[in-house]
């Protein structure tokens, strides 16, 4: 068994935090160039220019992409070989949460008592945290400030097996539709498709993590992604709805095994300040 | 493109078509979800608001916290949306100008053309370039609420685009119906 400090995930959550908040991925960077070429919206273009701007000024500056820094989700890989010692590992990320949200002067915007008195805990905590037992000797912690825009427009549905193939595309086609500018286009479009409805919208997340230029490594899952992206991109939207070709960077869809009697979808949005970094311990 | 000053004399907001680029300069104030509830409780009550309302423009923003040397962090628009329940009341009220992210309300619209106000679309996601365009930031009123505090802010060139105009028309629905397309 290899031993491992909480007081170390707590350090390395910290960073991330900031990490993802001030520096937009090369990926997103790279597509948000390519759309800049292709878009055939003056107004867009102009737009996508002001985006990458804002990357450039946040990672210089160190200040926020977004002044929205999301809701802390934390994604864990524990290798079965590993051993946490020194703390509780659930305590230990959210003692990172804090910290780097004040750190790095980040925006503090989770309430307790949602549908009542919805008091800010004023540190960002708690944060939103999945772990998943992996092989191995090491743990692996991904930080992802998700923002509300976006996180708002996700749906679930619980489709008839008949409905099948083309029965995602209408859904996911009518719910970017629906969510028009709201969730800060272009988009990065996460499909949780299979398993049971709460395993679907973890898919669906997750999905969000893999890099906008790499598609399913599945061929039947990469041409659903591809005629998606283009459905929804001839919806006409656009960046930030002004009107465009580009509505979404990328869709990622993962997909697992389900009952004979359930064909789930989840759709997770993802705004252009598409916010993760990952590290290693 | 054209400059505007705010707060904002009712006859600028003719020339205001949807798809104009603005720049604003002058002072705006920021609302979100919890102050547009406080405000409307206290048009409701009569009680005395915590700023003149007429012919001012209201920004949908919390920001993130200044660092030491910074006037304001990352300050770009929240999603316009929810605030369309509260909109027209405020509208009635005297508020001249929105400035947000993403589409309005049928009522919205309709009380932008009726009382000859303007909604002003800006880069959502774009907090860090938005936040080179303020000055000065004072909190004004409702400092419990933390991020979403009344801030007066002073703004030179605050870039926008106009979105909902008094002739009725809408820049979300144009810009679709151009770019709109059939695979």
């Amino acid at each position: 068994m290899r031993e491992i400090e909480a007081s170390a995930v707590t350090q390395a959550v910290a960073q991330l935090c900031q990490q993802a908040s001030f520096e937009l991925g090369e990926d997103v960077i790279s597509a948000l160039e390519q759309a800049q070429q292709t878009e055939e919206s003056s107004l867009g273009k102009e737009v996508l220019g002001q985006l990458l701007e804002n990357a450039r000024i946040a990672k210089e500056e160190r200040l926020p992409l977004c002044q929205d820094c999301g809701t802390a989700v934390v994604f864990l890989e524990i290798g079965q070989e590993t051993y946490v010692i020194g703390g509780d590992l659930y305590d230990a990320v959210e003692e990172g949460v804090r910290l780097g949200y004040a750190q790095g002067y980040l925006r503090k915007s989770i309430v307790s008592q949602p549908f009542s008195a919805r008091i800010n805990t004023k540190d960002n905590t708690p944060p939103v945290i999945h772990t998943e037992i992996v092989p191995g000797d090491q743990l692996k912690v991904t930080v992802m400030p998700k923002g509300s825009g976006a996180e708002n427009m996700s749906q679930l549905a619980m489709l008839k097996p008949s409905d099948g193939r083309q029965g995602i595309i209408d859904l996911v086609v009518r719910a970017v539709d629906e969510a028009g500018g709201n969730p800060c286009p272009p988009l990065i479009i996460g499909l949780g498709i299979g398993g049971t409805a709460e395993k679907a919208m973890l898919l669906a997340k997750k999905a969000l993590l893999r890099s906008v230029a790499k598609p399913n490594p599945d061929p039947e899952i990469a041409e659903l992604e591809k005629e998606i992206l283009a459905q929804v991109n001839g919806l006409g939207i656009g960046p930030l709805g002004f009107g465009g070709r580009t509505t979404a960077l990328a869709v990622n869809a993962e997909v697992m095994p389900t009952h004979i009697a359930s064909l789930p979808v989840a759709i997770n949005l993802q705004c252009h300040s598409a916010r993760h970094k990952e590290t290693i311990l | 493109m054209i400059n505007i000053t705010s707060p904002i004399e009712a006859e600028v907001v003719e020339k205001l078509t949807v798809g104009t680029r603005v720049l604003i300069s002058g002072v705006i104030y920021t609302a979100r979800d919890a102050t547009h509830r406080r405000l409307v409780q206290a048009l409701d009550r009569g009680d005395k608001l915590p700023f003149d309302l007429n012919g001012q423009t209201l920004y949908y923003m919390g920001p993130s916290p200044a660092r030491p040397n910074q006037v304001i962090g990352s300050a770009g628009p929240t999603t316009s949306g929810r605030m369309d329940i509260y909109t027209p009341r405020l509208i009635a009220a005297g508020i001249r100008a929105m400035i947000g992210k993403g589409k309005r309300s049928p009522e919205v619209k309709k009380a932008i053309q009726k009382y000859k106000a303007v909604y002003l679309a800006t880069i959502g996601g774009a907090g860090a370039l938005l936040a080179q365009s303020i000055e000065q930031v004072e909190v004004i009123a409702y400092e419990d609420l933390g991020t979403e505090a009344i801030l007066r802010l002073n703004v030179e060139n605050f870039p926008a685009i106009v979105a909902n105009d008094i002739y009725g028309e809408d820049l979300f629905y144009q810009g679709k119906a151009k770019y709109q397309r059939r695979e």
